[in-house]
């Protein structure tokens, strides 16, 4: 074994080595966890509330797993909201006219798969930053969702379609719950396990080093773009089988949020630091929060207030660490 | 001043296996802008040579253009008496040639294994599941091999100093070089002892009969370990020698163009 010349450092010299940082979102997890059980026992640590948290966080773990992907090449995706609507009504309306569960679902995966294509092919070959791609198709999107059924909303009846993406149980657990569980498993395997993780950690950290390294940097960033939009695909039918109807408000807050899970969760906002479970946990703490505000009795405004206070106090905590380390 | 190098006769349908690295007339210019014109040079097995020149002579684009991240306007590489067209760098990888850069390709957030093989992990098993545990022995044996002291395989590249992070640069190249290796000022960053180091490690490369091809604006350092020496002179390739054939003094004429 090849080590150090100097000595291995003391117990104490490296508990203050251990980069506080990576932990900070499951020590805020449980303090908030803590917080709220102890001010709203009666409720809170209800089953039926704590399951509520799980189903309620779904749409946003899974777009937030799409963005730990996304932020790691050291990119960003402003486009997720406004492609959950159009998802949602795309497959709305395709239900409504065809009555097939998987064609609708299809149709809607299938626009996540264009949004994603566009921003990636613009920021690939034309070379445009993400952050200008994507904040323009977020607008076109935006536009093209209120354009589809002229602002109105779309009923959701189809019975499988709501039982998948929506209200179903199977084997015991909300269907909501075996969701996030497949995107957490998918989305780690790809992170950790798999050649396409580590390049998109690689990239994230140097483009050039990568490119010298013979990664197809371009391929990467395309396939996090078309990744990252696919989530919101999903997210949007998620959201019109649990809500049975589609309507173009869908995921309009959910970006801040979902940024604010993966940051919180680890992944790092400069790219080369990603975590698809940090990510899972940030965004349940960001819903569990918003369970304990509205079980708290906060209006609606007082909720946002407190919830993007509390966005700015978790995200300073994770980058500060970031940066020193 | 005529290079040195003998030019390689044409008709000829390889030149000998022991000739790893043989350029001819290689000349570059971007756009109107001529960054290396007609520039020859043989590197053969277990030999150094160095690349000599001013800022802005050429010695990086040149070795852009032998690793494939650059195409030749003209002329032509011979690897091991095959002629080469590269379209990019993992062209020239998959031919074997590899490349230590002046500012580290190295991806810092990583551990130093995932470095050593970035861009070729190893996999396991019909999943194709990366082979951490393996890249990481693999890691481990070379460093040992090549005595680069680092705390492990698994630290985090950016736990590593400047010395450290080059030596995993070097071992990578050692590890995956069946031939030839290129060093573009591979000590640029690194104080006295961490050079030394460096140092060493590429001597040991050498006597594992690598060819090498290194870029330096050193001069103690190119009479310390190089064989021969190539000068570039904004894009003219001044003079080819060998160290036993040249001065300090006449090194540096060659290099500013004043008569010394
Ligand atoms: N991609 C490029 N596009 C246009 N010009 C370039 C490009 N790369 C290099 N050059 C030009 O080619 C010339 C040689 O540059 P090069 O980087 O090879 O020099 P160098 O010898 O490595 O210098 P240094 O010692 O400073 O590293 C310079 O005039 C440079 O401006
Ligand atoms: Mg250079």
């Amino acid at each position: 074994m090849s080590t150090t010349t100097q000595t291995e450092p003391s117990l104490l010299a490296r508990a203050s080595n251990v980069k506080w940082s990576n932990y900070v979102v499951y020590i805020g997890f449980v303090l908030v966890f803590v917080f709220f059980a102890i001010t709203q026992t009666q409720y809170f640590l209800n089953p039926t509330n704590l399951t509520n948290i799980v189903i309620q966080a779904a749409p946003i773990t899974i777009m937030a797993i799409g963005m730990v992907f996304v932020l790691s090449t050291g990119e960003i995706d402003l486009s997720i909201g406004s492609t959950v609507a159009l998802s949602a009504l795309t497959a709305a309306v395709v239900l409504q006219s065809t009555d097939v569960w998987w064609i609708a679902a299809a149709a809607g995966l299938a626009v996540g798969a264009i949004v994603g294509l566009v921003n990636g092919i613009f920021i690939t070959w034309v070379r445009l930053p993400s952050f200008l791609v994507t904040l323009a198709t977020m607008g076109l999107v935006a536009g093209l969702a209120r354009q589809l059924t002229d602002l109105q909303s779309v009923p959701v009846t189809d019975k499988a379609f709501v039982w998948i993406f929506g209200g179903g149980n199977l084997l015991g657990l909300p269907i909501m719950v075996w969701w996030t569980i497949a995107a957490v498993l998918v989305g780690w395997h790809l992170l950790r396990q798999r050649r396409y993780g580590a390049h998109v950690l690689a990239v994230g950290n140097s483009a050039a080093a990568s490119r010298v390294s013979g990664i197809k940097v371009n391929r990467v960033r395309l396939m996090v773009f078309v990744g990252s939009a696919m989530t919101a695909a999903v997210a949007g039918l998620l959201y019109a089988g649990r809500l049975q109807g589609a309507r173009y408000t869908l995921g309009e807050t959910d970006l801040m949020t979902v940024i604010a899970a993966a940051i919180v969760g680890g992944t790092s906002l400069f790219g080369g630091k990603g975590t698809v479970i940090g990510a899972l946990i940030g965004s349940l703490l960001m819903s569990m929060i918003n369970n304990g505000l509205i079980l708290s009795g906060l209006n609606v405004s007082q909720q946002m207030i407190v919830r993007g206070a509390i966005i700015l106090i978790a995200v300073s905590f994770s980058l500060r660490g970031k940066k020193n380390s | 001043m005529p290079s040195e190098t003998v030019l390689p006769d044409r008709t000829d349908s390889g030149t000998p296996a022991e000739t790893p690295l043989r350029l001819v007339g290689i000349h570059k210019s971007f756009g109107g802008v001529v960054a290396i014109k007609n520039f020859d040079l043989d590197v053969k097995a277990g030999e150094i040579v160095a690349l000599v020149g001013d800022n802005g002579a050429g010695k990086s684009t040149l070795i852009k253009i032998i690793s494939g991240l650059y195409q030749p306007t003209e002329g032509e590489i011979w690897l091991n008496g095959q002629e080469a067209n590269f379209r990019d760098a993992s062209d020239a990888r998959a031919k074997g040639v590899e490349v230590v850069y002046q500012d580290l390709a190295l991806v810092v957030d990583q551990p130093v294994y995932m470095n050593m093989f970035l861009g070729r992990e190893l996999t396991t098993g019909p999943l194709k599941i990366l082979d951490r545990k393996r890249m990481a022995t693999e890691t481990q044996q070379l460093v040992d091999a090549l005595d680069v002291r680092i705390p492990s395989a698994k630290a985090t590249l950016s736990d590593l100093s400047g010395g450290q992070r080059q030596g995993v640069a070097i071992c990578r190249a050692t590890h995956w070089a069946s031939s030839l290796v290129l060093l573009d000022e591979p000590t640029a960053a690194l104080g006295v002892a961490e050079t030394a180091k460096v140092e060493e490690l590429i001597l040991k490369l050498k006597a594992r009969g690598a060819a090498i091809l290194i870029v330096s604006h050193n001069m103690d350092q190119v009479f310390r370990i190089a064989d021969r020496v190539s000068v570039l002179r904004r894009g003219t390739q001044v003079a080819t020698r060998s160290l036993a054939d040249t001065t300090h003094n006449e090194l540096v004429a060659m290099i500013t163009g004043l008569a010394s």
